[in-house]
């Protein structure tokens, strides 16, 4: 176990070390500051109108589900640039020697080299949800949508981070890993629009879609259906890039 | 006692190419095993089969015991192995990545400190330990890869090509650091330089073509080496037949006029009957020369043979 938090401190410092993490952190807060803002600002001239209706959406349905949406896509455009290196660039540099031949096993590495981007992942969320709880100064939130929201980009964040550090191992430059984590993310992402064309619908790419998943929860409905999916969709990566490890020591 | 490391049958296949055939060794502690051969021979395939980067297509390898399939984590709790290039993060200094090194053996925490400072010590690093890894010379960032190989004190030192790279005077220095590391540990050193094998290894061991065509001690080899050939120049010409009577002397090569090769067996040196013999005869004795094979040779001649089988 400590190993393991050996080998993600490191990482996750080492994405400090470049400008990398630093200008992600930046341009994530810029952009999503401005979209917070815009939403705030929609809300205030709504307000008057919605107080007339009856069982209106309220502060947290219009602010929050948007913003955490938008970062959701930010993160799949931004996930594929912090896994890229992982194993990929430890595997050109030929430093990965040094972890095999340590007494850590292949579960350690894999484990660790993915709680060190989770760390700096938690971190953008964090900062994500302090954009909505500034609200609080000046009204009310429904924590119990908040927090479906948080868990659901959680989710969603696990399932990216799992797969950029899969395709990291399987490819032979960092540019291909993040080429290929970027198109699958994508691929997934956009399936359900198929499945949306009313004649046409798929149940299988319904549920393939990590939208339509991410949506479900971000509506405040938590069912295990998504978690699990999400869940599952994590742990076989983490597993597919732990036996890609493996393969290392059997291939050529 | 159980040795060090034991290796066992190692075969290792790319593809249809047989890298390594057949190999099997054993070192013990106090040992430090030369592991010459060509380029291409097998040796990194051979280190690296020995501190589990690569798995063996064939063969056991057990590291103090321990086996490197069954049991890695044990087994590589007593391995220190510098690769032919050095796995340095070159975005850490020196200090942090021994550190992070440090880590990954599970040394304890409060002995981090001092095995680091040894460390550094042993290998000249104290000067350079807050620079970035990436900023130091070629020789510095080799010492580094040593400081990683023997900072948590490991029965077995598994070194890759270990002096490329260095100045002369780095190159002594690691020389001795060897032998030193050779009293209380394991040390395997791979290179294809042979006078290194001769100044700090008690064994040699020599691939070619992923086959062991030799495996000697040092003082075994440099007996070997000592062929017993003397080369003789006179100023007349000397009568061969009437040496050749002499006893301990098997056979003389003729290369020049007044200049000749006398072969003769180790236990009986004829070179006091010889000088005798020529300086009765009224030959003229000019020079009497011992003459030496050096490891070069026996490396030539023994790849050679090899492959002519």
């Amino acid at each position: 176990m400590s190993m393991i938090l050996a080998i993600a401190s490191r990482e996750f410092r080492s994405l400090f070390l470049s400008p990398m993490a630093w200008t992600i952190l930046a341009i994530l807060q810029f952009i999503l500051a401005f979209l917070f803002l815009t939403q705030v600002e929609a809300f205030a001239e709504l307000q008057p109108k919605l107080n007339s209706i009856e069982g209106a959406p309220g502060l947290t349905d219009i602010i929050v589900p948007p913003l955490f949406g938008n970062a959701g896509i930010i993160l799949l455009l931004v996930t594929p640039l912090l896994t890229m290196r992982l194993v990929s660039e430890e595997r050109r540099n030929k430093t990965l020697a040094l972890l095999l031949s340590a007494p850590v096993s292949n579960i350690d590495i894999i484990l660790g080299k993915y709680l060190g981007i989770l760390g700096l992942m938690l971190l953008i969320i964090a900062l994500i949800t302090l954009m909505p709880l500034s609200l609080l100064s000046g009204g009310e939130l429904d924590s119990g949508k908040l927090f479906a929201n948080i868990l659901g980009l959680l989710l969603l964040v696990f399932a990216f981070t799992a797969t950029g550090l899969f395709m990291s191992c399987i490819a032979g430059h960092p540019t291909v890993a993040a080429m290929g984590t970027f198109g699958m993310l994508l691929l997934l992402w956009i399936l359900d629009w198929s499945a949306g064309m009313n004649d046409r619908r798929s149940e299988l790419f319904e549920y393939l879609s990590m939208l339509r998943h991410f949506q479900n929860i971000q509506s405040g409905l938590i069912s295990s259906v998504d978690v699990g999916y999400f869940l599952l969709f994590t742990t076989t990566f983490i597993a597919l890039s732990i036996r890609s490890l493996d393969n290392d020591r059997l291939q050529k | 006692m159980t040795p060090l490391i034991e290796a066992d049958h190692l075969t290792r296949y790319y593809g249809s190419h047989c890298a390594v055939n057949d190999v099997s060794f054993t070192l013990a502690k106090g040992e430090v095993l030369g592991f010459l051969g060509a380029n291409g021979a097998g040796k990194t395939t051979t280190m690296q089969m020995l501190c589990g980067n690569l798995a063996p297509s064939a063969g056991q390898i057990k590291i103090n015991g321990f086996d490197l399939l069954d049991q890695p984590k044990a087994a590589k709790l007593n391995l220190g192995y510098l690769p032919d290039t050095p796995p340095l993060y070159k975005d850490l200094t020196v200090q942090e990545f021994l550190h992070y090194c440090a880590q990954l053996h599970g040394i304890d925490k409060h002995a981090i400190t001092d095995a680091i400072t040894r460390a550094k010590e042993r290998c000249g690093l104290t000067d350079v330990a807050d620079r970035l890894i990436a900023n130091l010379s070629k020789g510095f960032q080799q010492r580094v890869g040593i400081a990683q190989a023997i900072l948590h004190n490991p029965e077995v030192i598994v070194l890759d090509e270990p002096t490329v790279g260095l100045d002369p005077i780095q190159i002594r220095e690691i020389r001795t650091l060897i032998r030193e590391l050779g009293q209380d540990h394991g040390v395997i050193l791979s290179t294809h330089i042979l006078t290194e094998v001769q100044e700090s290894c008690t064994h040699v061991q020599i691939i070619d073509q992923g086959q062991l065509i030799l495996h000697e001690t040092t003082a075994g080899l440099n007996r070997q080496m000592d062929t017993g050939t003397l080369q003789v120049a006179t100023r007349l010409a000397p009568d061969i037949n009437s040496l050749l009577t002499i006893p301990g002397i098997s056979s003389i090569d003729s290369m020049a006029e007044n200049r000749i090769k006398i072969h003769h067996s180790l236990t009986a040196n004829p070179a006091e009957q010889i000088a005798e013999h020529i300086i009765a005869a009224g030959w003229g004795l000019q020079e009497l020369t011992p003459v030496k094979r050096s490891m070069e040779d026996i490396f030539i001649s023994l790849t050679k043979e090899h492959r002519d089988l």
